[in-house]
């Protein structure tokens, strides 16, 4: 059977989810072969076995964290020499788009972006696609070279399989391009201690309803009955009072949870285009006539400053 | 000393209208207005100030490959204060993906001369937010992608990148090419003024053979993928929608309970 090659998305060694929903989307298209660098990179095997890896191939050095996507290409063009795969997977993060786009450019292969789908073809992997803010949805095919495809968080349910996983070494030479953009500093994102906002199974949102950095508590108290990540509208960001990185929008980050509750949002296109795949999908807006309410699964016409403390008081009664 | 800023813009159609697809599955470009991407509006802001901010005599171009009515994009960015602007414009471009338009743009890039490229984060059309990238491997220049906040000095740009796990520091020396996000500083109105002064500046309109690039390069026919089927997503069913009236948040919790999310 063909091999896939999966890029293993973790921090010092521990594996984010979305790597364990490629392998389980790999398995279907061929043999998963996980190519993981940088510090902690063999520390992951143990885990992508578990869910299908055949082989993990390592790498480590400090060019990984010290510049900017390229040395990361490098080694995935060499995992790419190295095995010769009917496919290359990566999630869909900023960071993944950027090395699956210029791995594809090198290899003469086409790409396709922000899959949600992946199923074993014909002619090779066909990917489902969740357009124009997922008012449509498009099958399609790369036509030339090594099918490189970057899948959305959420897109699929985790299966474990467990596999050999044996660890490799993958050999590397970085290209001239790889040292130049230096990374100067990081600050690392503080952690909440709730679910990434791309990985959380339910989301809670909020928006210009709101109306105020300190009435976000309301949200956060919702979100944490429900251990929910939370969201906010572009409008929220701009005002300043929630962070971008918990943007969902266009923007911002795109959600597919099981369940999305949006309070004082209006709906935008924008922000839909972020939200709109969620499998269902409350709303709670004072305004009967605001748009959210034609995606909703279920909505309440109300004042959210009665409704989320309200409906967050049931949740902890009746989970007691 | 000088600064030569090319800034990629892209015409789309209007997000909030009713984007579909044409027979061969392209997008369709009759039926919804276009206009400048929005995000592209932020890289042709950047550059505007890092004009500002400059002692050095800087030159912002914009550019776009597109079709005819691309050029309203171009005006667009020329009243906000571009100084030029190339169309890149064929007949045998219709169809081509981002990696043949990272191609188109390279070319075009290298033959009107740059120290800078500014690209917007992504097209609001494909959101695909890779030809940035792409863009950099062709021309084989550093690439400072998806910048919250840019500067320019002594030859290097800097800038802050604000990912999924950490906000990064960037630095690269020139030429470079740079994306910036909708986080980097909200693009300004083109003034009266501006709009006037739009006219007056040079459009140049290149084609393919401009760019010594074959038809067979680009195009639908030679894209790397295939889009074999779009469908309409199927319009959710309706919600029940309730009004407050006391016992919202309690009705909403029974759903959800019925729903096995409690
Ligand atoms: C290029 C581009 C990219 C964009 N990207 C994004 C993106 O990534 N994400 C995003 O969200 N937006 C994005 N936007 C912005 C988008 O167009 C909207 O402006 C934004 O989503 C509006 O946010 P909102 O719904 O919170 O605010 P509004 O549209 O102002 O809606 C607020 C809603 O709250 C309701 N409300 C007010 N008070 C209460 C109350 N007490 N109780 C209940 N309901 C109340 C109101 O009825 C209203 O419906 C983008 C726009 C552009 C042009
Ligand atoms: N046809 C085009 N003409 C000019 N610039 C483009 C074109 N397509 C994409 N770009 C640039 O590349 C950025 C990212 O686009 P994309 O990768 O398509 O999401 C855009 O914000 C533009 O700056």
């Amino acid at each position: 059977m063909a091999e896939v090659l999966v890029y293993v998305d973790h921090v010092d060694g521990a594996v984010r989810k979305p790597t364990l929903e490629l392998l389980t989307l790999a398995r279907r298209v061929g043999e998963p072969v996980a190519v993981a660098l940088g510090n902690g990179a063999a520390d992951t095997a143990a885990t992508l076995a578990e869910y299908g890896a055949v082989k993990v191939l390592t790498h480590e050095a400090a060019e990984y964290a010290d510049y900017l996507v390229v040395p990361k290409v490098d080694a995935l063009q060499a995992a790419h020499e190295a095995v010769s795969p009917a496919a290359v997977l990566v999630s869909s993060s900023a960071e993944g788009k950027e090395i699956a786009a210029r791995l594809a450019l090198r290899l003469g292969s086409g790409i396709i972006t922000d899959a949600v789908d992946l199923e074993a073809g014909d002619e090779g992997p066909v990917a489902t696609q969740s357009v124009f803010a997922a008012s449509y949805t498009t099958k399609s095919r790369v036509s030339k070279g090594t099918p490189v495809i970057t899948v959305k968080p959420n897109s699929t349910a985790v299966e474990a399989a467990p596999a050999a996983g044996a660890v490799e070494a993958l050999s590397v030479s970085f290209s001239a391009q790889a040292t130049g953009t230096k990374v100067t500093g990081r600050t690392p994102r503080e952690s909440t201690g709730r679910p990434e906002l791309t990985e959380a199974a339910i989301v809670v949102s909020g928006g210009r309803g709101v109306n105020g950095a300190e009435n976000f508590a309301i949200i956060e108290a919702l979100a944490d009955s429900l251990g929910a990540a939370v969201g906010a509208s572009r409008a929220a960001v701009d005002a300043g009072w929630y962070p971008h990185t918990n943007q969902v929008g266009q923007t911002g980050k795109s959600v597919s949870p099981q369940l999305y509750i949006a309070s004082g949002i209006s709906g935008a296109i924008q922000h839909r285009a972020g939200m709109q795949t969620s499998k269902t999908i409350v709303a709670v807006n004072k305004d009967a006539e605001a748009p959210i309410f034609d995606l909703v699964d279920y909505g309440v016409v109300g004042d959210l400053f009665d409704v989320v403390p309200q409906l967050t008081e049931e949740i902890k009664t009746r989970k007691g | 000393m000088s600064l030569r800023i090319v800034v990629t813009v892209k015409y789309v159609p209007d997000a909030t209208g009713d984007r579909h697809f044409a027979d061969d599955l392209t997008v369709d470009r009759d039926d919804v207005d276009g206009l400048l991407s929005e995000l592209d509006e932020y890289a042709v802001e950047q550059a505007l100030q890092i004009s500002e901010n400059s002692d050095d005599d800087v030159e912002i171009t914009v550019l776009t490959v597109g079709p005819e009515d691309a050029k309203d994009a171009l005006r667009k960015a020329l009243s906000m204060g571009a100084d030029k602007a190339i169309h890149v414009e064929d007949d045998d471009l219709h169809g081509t993906d981002a990696i043949g338009t990272s191609l188109v743009l390279a070319k075009a890039v290298e033959k009107a001369g740059y120290d800078l490229v500014i690209s917007g984060m992504a097209s609001t059309d494909g959101t695909m937010g890779v030809v940035p990238a792409l863009l950099a491997e062709r021309l084989g220049v550093p690439q400072v992608t998806l910048l919250s906040e840019v500067s320019v000095g002594d030859g290097t740009v800097r800038g802050r990148r604000d990912g999924d796990a950490a906000s990064e520091q960037l630095e690269a020396s020139l030429p470079a090419v740079v994306s910036v996000t909708d986080q980097s500083g909200e693009a300004r109105y083109p003034s009266f003024k501006g709009i006037m002064a739009a006219k007056k500046k040079p459009v140049q309109s290149w084609d393919l053979s401009d760019l010594d690039i074959d038809e067979d390069e680009v195009g639908l026919e030679n894209a790397y993928t295939t889009v074999d089927s779009a469908a309409e997503r199927p319009a959710r069913t309706a919600g029940t929608i309730v009004k407050d009236e006391g016992e919202g948040g309690k009705q909403l919790a029974e759903f959800l309970a019925g729903q096995k999310f409690i």
